[in-house]
């Protein structure tokens, strides 16, 4: 028999398809490379680092960065009140931030697009009492429910991650719950529940990789909101102790220089809007490669 | 219409009971006998101990002492400072209208600028002028309030030395107060200098307040205006010659607000958040600054009532903003 089939066109990996539509939005590709380097820096601050974060050094107290009338080059971003390296901290910083927003979003996604998908299939009692619950905690504005929360449970690092990772919970549930709302009349999910397919796996290997596009989106706009949130309860005094680098925290004792000191206040604030910026870049630029729906005009 | 907002009002009470659930066990959740967290190191008798306890109520079942805190919080009684030992809704409504100033003073300058960022960005669609104010706005939305302020601060106070560093007033005036709105106050005494005063001090907190409040109905607006836009009655209206201004003034932004509206009603929730951090950078005294403070003088009544006003509040403001969208759309008052 002779093959008249059309060749197969080579369509491009989903990788590949994804990346040609991301790069077209060049914000969101430069804010890639920025958390990129992040990364990196955040992964190698022990051995980029100029100094150790905690070493103070007291020849050098709240010395101006060389660029801006400061003397040593051995403090490219000058010191701070007990004479730390606040490059060196920044750098450090970056770990916690980072740290902080992973482990926060990971404990408001997994547990969040499981109540979702449970909502979904199950609509009835368990469904409604879920949402309502959903409903209850998005009464409150994220930063106050985690203010109420650290002030219940009570300062500390890994308060805050517990704390941020619940206020961010009731986004993970609406949004798992309604891509899987869509998906659950599509023809190819009945077909799989007709051959005989259980529940769980409707739930985890036939709907759930359908909506991961919509959830990714959000995962990455929690991560700044959630790098955000941290370093405002850090600057209430509520989250990460003092001696540690927190950026949030490290504004919280630069409060006392701004008069004498601008660089102390300066630097961890770039830091946190660079970040957080770069993030809801990335947020947008994933959005309108994953979902071309939702694409803005 | 009135069904439609009874259908409102079925979904908003069980919210409301919810957030009693939330700050009733807030207060039993706190790690350690609350006893003897409220009287701190001091070394107890039990005869005390025992009295503390029947007159807080605390040696009864769980069920009936949140029967009591909420028959009590439905009469008013939401319980008292433990510092202060004045109940807290009196404190509250004591500081709520400092807050109330500074939160109206922040929407208004968030309104103004961001409508106007978001009209002129759909107008010149494409330019450098509509990426520069998009790129403004992202960056805004974006930004740390409390490190934008201290920004603020040692720009326009310190260095400049145009505003005050904080508080709401001068401390050479002593205005009485009447509404506990300054503006208002300092205009009701015929005192100029107050009035200037007063306004001075609130320029910086307004405008960090105000940020990302201003960021979000930029955009909005933004959006809103570049679908209408589009539509038809606005080419006859090109037709017709009407003059430009006249076209996306009266002929677009009215259509476009509706949105925008909206979205104003749903951001006194990120105000209420945002005026937390406001209030301690700037020492406004107001109940974001109040919380705060409770939280760190870890005086529990005050965060619980606290956190449950505020709650209330945004649930009706939420409300009037869902009613009053119901009101201008009929199509939404009609929908299931």
């Amino acid at each position: 028999m002779a093959d008249n089939t059309l060749p197969t066109p080579a369509y491009p990996s989903p990788l590949k398809e994804f990346w040609l539509s991301f790069k077209v939005n060049k914000g969101a590709t430069v804010a890639l490379v920025y958390f990129v380097l992040l990364v990196l820096a955040a992964l190698l601050a022990p051995w980029i680092a100029p100094h150790a974060p905690a070493e103070q050094y007291r020849d050098a107290l709240l010395s101006p960065p060389p660029w801006a009338g400061g003397n040593a080059w051995r403090f490219v971003l000058g010191t701070d009140e007990v004479g730390r390296d606040i490059l060196s901290r920044l750098l450090h910083g970056a770990r916690l931030s980072l740290m902080i927003g992973f482990t926060s979003v990971l404990l408001s996604l997994i547990p969040g697009v499981v109540l979702g998908l449970v909502a979904a299939f199950y609509p009835g009692k368990i469904g409604t009492a879920i949402m309502r619950l959903m409903d209850i905690m998005m009464a409150l504005p994220s930063l106050l429910l985690a203010i109420a929360i650290v002030a219940v449970l009570g300062p500390g690092l890994g308060n805050t991650v517990l704390a941020i990772a619940i206020v961010g919970l009731p986004s993970y549930v609406r949004l798992a719950r309604a891509s899987a709302m869509t998906e659950l009349n599509r023809d190819y999910v009945i077909a799989s529940r007709l051959a005989g397919a259980g529940q769980l796996r409707l739930m985890f290997d036939t709907v759930l990789p359908n909506c991961m596009a919509p959830l990714i989106v959000q995962a990455t706009l929690g991560f700044s909101s959630a790098i955000l949130d941290a370093a405002a309860l850090g600057f209430l005094g509520l989250g990460a102790p003092p001696p540690m680098p927190e950026w949030g925290t490290m504004l919280a004792t630069a409060r006392d220089y701004i008069q004498s000191a601008w660089w102390v206040v300066t630097m961890p604030g770039l830091a946190i809007l660079i970040t957080v910026l770069a993030l809801n870049l990335m947020g947008d630029g994933l959005r309108d490669a994953l979902d071309p729906k939702l694409k803005k005009g | 219409m009135f069904t439609f907002i009874l259908r409102r009002l079925a979904v908003v009470i069980p919210t409301f009971l919810g957030i009693t659930v939330l700050a009733f066990a807030l207060i039993h959740l706190i790690p350690g006998d609350p006893v003897l967290v409220m009287v701190g190191e001091r070394k107890l008798d039990p005869e005390f101990y025992k009295a503390a306890m029947t007159r807080l109520g605390l040696d009864q079942p769980l069920y009936l002492q949140y029967w009591h805190y909420l028959t009590g919080m439905l009469h008013g009684n939401l319980g008292e400072s433990i510092v202060t030992h004045e109940p807290v809704l009196s404190e509250f409504l004591k500081l709520f209208p400092a807050t109330l100033e500074l939160s109206i003073c922040a929407m208004i300058f968030a309104t103004v600028f961001g409508l106007a960022a978001g009209v002129i960005a759909a107008t010149r669609r494409g330019t450098v002028l509509d990426h520069g104010v998009m790129g403004a706005a992202l960056t805004g939305y974006s930004m740390p309030i409390f490190w934008w302020g201290l920004i603020l601060i040692i720009v326009f106070s310190v260095n400049l030395g145009w505003t005050p560093v904080s508080g709401r007033i001068d401390l050479e005036f002593d205005i009485a107060p009447r509404t506990g709105l300054m503006l208002i106050d300092t205009l009701l005494a015929h005192d100029l200098d107050a009035f200037k005063s007063a306004v001075m001090h609130l320029i910086l907190p307004s405008i960090v307040l105000g940020t990302i409040p201003l960021a979000v109905i930029a955009r909005m607006t933004r959006s809103a205006m570049l679908e209408v836009l589009r539509e038809d009655y606005i080419r006859t209206a090109r037709a017709k010659g009407l003059s430009p201004v006249r076209i996306v003034l009266v002929h677009a932004l009215r259509n476009a607000l509706m949105p925008v509206v909206t979205v104003i009603g749903l951001q006194v929730g990120t105000m209420l958040a945002g005026a937390v951090l406001t209030e301690t950078i700037f020492s406004w005294p107001g109940i974001g600054k109040w919380l705060i403070d409770s939280i760190s003088r870890r005086d529990y009544p005050v965060v619980q009532g606290g956190i449950l006003l505020v709650a209330t509040l945004i649930i009706l403001v939420n409300l009037l903003v869902d009613v009053l969208y119901g009101v201008i759309n009929p199509r939404i008052r009609h929908a299931r």
